[in-house]
């Protein structure tokens, strides 16, 4: 009996010591597996705002531009001496107008007109931009001729990494770019409040120039925005219509197949391949304008389809057949089941997978660079024809600049890029959390 | 049990059969999938105004079999299918038949309740509109209501016609499927499991509703309950492995079936 009594106690204590070895196991993977899982959202988490101190810090100072309060006179003497600008159209375009702002500053400075070196150091405080500004105010209005205007003007670059305390002061005079006399006055500006920082719409609206201080992303806003526009109005349609086809209308066999290695294949395709290909067809074959936005466009949009197909597939795939299966028992035809149901319910995902494409076209750099949109671009393109550059391609120009001032600027125009795609992408997001709702 | 009522009451259920016209009807109906073979050669008539009930295993063909009466297996790339269905005398594998018109007249309600993911009223008023049935606001009105009364539904969503259909219950949803298809003024309903996915009670309501239809419809129902094929069709066909084992008057087939298969499964051997 008590045989019998310990035999019956002994097996099943055996087998749970043997279980808890492989509990205790367990246990052990699980917590390593959510270790390793918590390590590697940390490191990437840690790049990402390395990343992102490094870009920021480098670049919040670009949407601040130093400028310096002048009253201006207008002199006839300057401008127009011998009094031709009423035949004479041209001479209102090319008149010295930056004498007119030195000798403003020359007169708030207090300097002597007749030092010749001093008056062109006080020279080199004012950006050279000063001419196309001033010169603007007077030929949209020449009346203001004889008179005095006060006006905030551009700081050289110079001037403008000085105050922004980004030129080493520790280095000898002769091998500075701004001077110590330069810096004095500098000094005295700032304490009278007549040199300030001013918020740099200039960044925005001005095209490229080869002074960081007059040197914007305007042109390449235009373009980047042709370029969506025209990967939108192409690559969406093709690349629903493809979808559609293929998922609801194709029949299954070796040729569709083959179709759909070969999307998946391009989605994977690097992009220059894609500048080479819009390089060899649209511009040596249909001769299409290089640097023009249409080109960069019709490029993006061959690069962006296989991307719009996959998702647009994916979102047809996920409505459910028994929708299908409702209206074609209805007697509903397969276009009327396509458009009267299975889009309209793909549609979150499709807006979905075109805003990633898009995200994915502007921030792309190398095929346009195949197509000749590294252009030094001034002007505002009217039409997708005109040249023109885009975000991602003026900021690896303006990483290729020299001058201190560039820095800050190429690390702003890559927080102007970063702030339109987070735009985008939290689009997307919000619409799939929409599409998640339905059903 | 008196032979001599036993004997009437079988005379009786024969002469109903035999006045009841014929709606449709297959004749050596074969299927494949691919190379795979469903159907194997079935004969089976499906009388007007009445109930047929296909019963049988799962993968016994008799879903096959109901989703050729509207050419739902068309959408099937690989299906393919020989052999003659009529409706009303009329081939409707001819090439003039209209697919979309067969489906008008041969509606289907299918196994999980599958509302439109739109308005109780869009998905009654989904089907006239694709075929013109109805054009005017009044008249869309009067459609969704009274499809709405025939499927027993009006009442419990009368106040919310214009939310959205997939938050009713289940029970509620297979009614709403029920009267999307009779809105569009079919002749024949077919009905793939309509209450495998329904409580007890929901499988009453629509048990109940497939018997008031009958008036007017003519009903084809699969289903795997042996009770429900008893409570509501008044013939059943009984199939296995793509075959037609046996058809005939329900309460014969429940009852005294001529083939042991039937017997068998009937009673819960197999299947």
């Amino acid at each position: 009996m008590s045989d019998a009594v310990y035999k019956g106690g002994n097996a099943p204590r055996a087998a749970a010591a043997r279980r808890d070895i492989g509990i205790k196991k367990r246990y052990a993977a699980e917590q390593r597996f959510r270790m390793y899982g918590v390590a590697a959202i940390a490191v990437g988490l840690f790049f990402l705002a390395a990343l992102l101190w490094s870009v920021v810090s480098n670049g919040y100072t670009a949407f601040w531009q130093t400028s310096i309060n002048l009253d201006v006179t207008f002199a006839e003497s300057v401008i127009d001496p011998n009094g031709e600008r009423a035949t004479d159209p041209n001479k209102l375009l090319t008149a010295n107008y930056p004498k007119l702002a030195t000798e403003a500053l020359v007169a708030k400075l207090g300097v002597d007109p007749e030092n010749r070196k001093l008056v062109r150091e006080v020279g080199g405080l004012i950006s050279n931009g000063v001419r196309t500004q001033l010169r603007d105010m007077v030929v949209s209005d020449p009346a203001i001729i004889g008179t005095t205007r006060n006006v905030w003007v551009l700081a050289s670059g110079d001037v403008d990494s000085a105050v922004k305390g980004q030129v080493n002061l520790e280095v000898d005079e002769s091998r500075r770019k701004v001077s110590d006399q330069q810096l004095t006055w500098i000094r005295t500006m700032e304490a009278d409040g007549v040199l300030e920082q001013r918020f740099n719409t200039g960044l925005f609206t001005r095209g490229a120039s080869s002074r960081p201080e007059t040197a914007g992303m305007g042109v390449a806003i235009v373009g980047s925005l042709y370029m969506m526009m025209i990967v939108l109005l192409l690559a969406l349609p093709i690349g629903v219509a493809a979808s559609i086809y293929l998922e609801e209308f194709a029949p299954q066999n070796k040729l569709t197949d083959l179709i759909e290695v070969n999307i998946n294949n391009l989605a994977a395709v690097p992009s220059i391949v894609f500048g080479l290909l819009g390089l060899a067809v649209f511009i040596n074959f249909m001769h299409l304008p290089r640097s023009a936005s249409l080109v960069g466009g019709l490029v993006l949009t061959l690069m962006t389809l296989p991307t719009i197909i996959i998702a647009t597939r994916a979102a047809l795939r996920a409505v459910p057949p028994s929708i299908r299966a409702a209206a074609l028992g209805l007697g509903a035809s397969r276009t009327q089941t396509v458009f009267h149901h299975v889009l309209p319910l793909a549609a979150p995902g499709i807006l979905t997978g075109t805003i990633i494409g898009l995200a994915q076209a502007l921030g792309e750099t190398a095929p346009l660079l195949l197509i000749g949109m590294v252009a030094f671009v001034a002007d505002y393109p009217t039409t997708p024809l005109d040249p023109a550059t885009a975000l991602p391609v003026q900021i690896y120009m303006w990483a290729n600049e020299a001058e201190r001032a560039f820095v800050e600027r190429t690390s702003g125009a890559i927080m102007v890029l970063l702030l339109f795609l987070a735009v985008m992408n939290i689009t997307a997001i919000i619409l799939r959390r929409r599409v998640e709702r339905r059903w | 049990m008196n032979m001599l009522t036993d004997a009437a009451v079988e005379e009786a259920l024969d002469a109903s059969q035999n006045s009841d016209t014929l709606k449709m009807r297959g004749e050596d109906v074969c299927v494949f999938y691919g190379e795979k073979q469903a159907l194997f050669g079935v004969n089976l008539d499906v009388r007007e105004n009445q109930v047929t009930a296909l019963i049988g295993p799962s993968g016994c063909g008799k879903s096959t079999f109901l989703r050729c009466l509207n050419r739902m297996n068309d959408t099937i790339d690989i299906a393919r299918i020989t052999g003659k269905i009529t409706l009303d005398g009329e081939d409707i594998y001819d090439p003039r038949i209209d697919v979309v018109e067969l489906r008008a007249r041969v509606g289907m309600v299918f196994q999980k309740p599958n509302p439109f993911p739109k308005s109780i009223y869009e998905n009654i008023a989904y089907g006239p509109r694709i075929h013109g049935l109805a054009t005017k606001k009044s008249e869309f009105d009067e459609v969704v209501e009274a499809s709405l009364q025939k499927a027993g539904l009006f009442n419990e969503v009368k106040d919310r016609l214009h939310e959205p259909g997939t938050g009713l219950s289940g029970g509620q949803q297979q009614r709403l499927c029920i009267a999307r298809a009779i809105a569009v003024s079919p002749e024949v309903i077919l009905m793939d499991e309509p209450c495998s996915a329904l409580d007890p009670i929901a499988t009453a309501k629509v048990e109940e509703l497939i018997d008031e239809l009958r008036e007017n419809y003519t009903i084809v129902i699969v289903t795997h309950s042996m009770q429900q094929a008893a409570r509501v069709s008044q013939r059943t066909a009984m199939f296995h492995l793509g075959n037609l084992v046996e058809e005939g008057p329900t309460d014969k087939m429940f009852t005294n079936p001529d083939d042991k298969r039937t017997q068998d499964y009937i009673t819960g051997r197999f299947g």
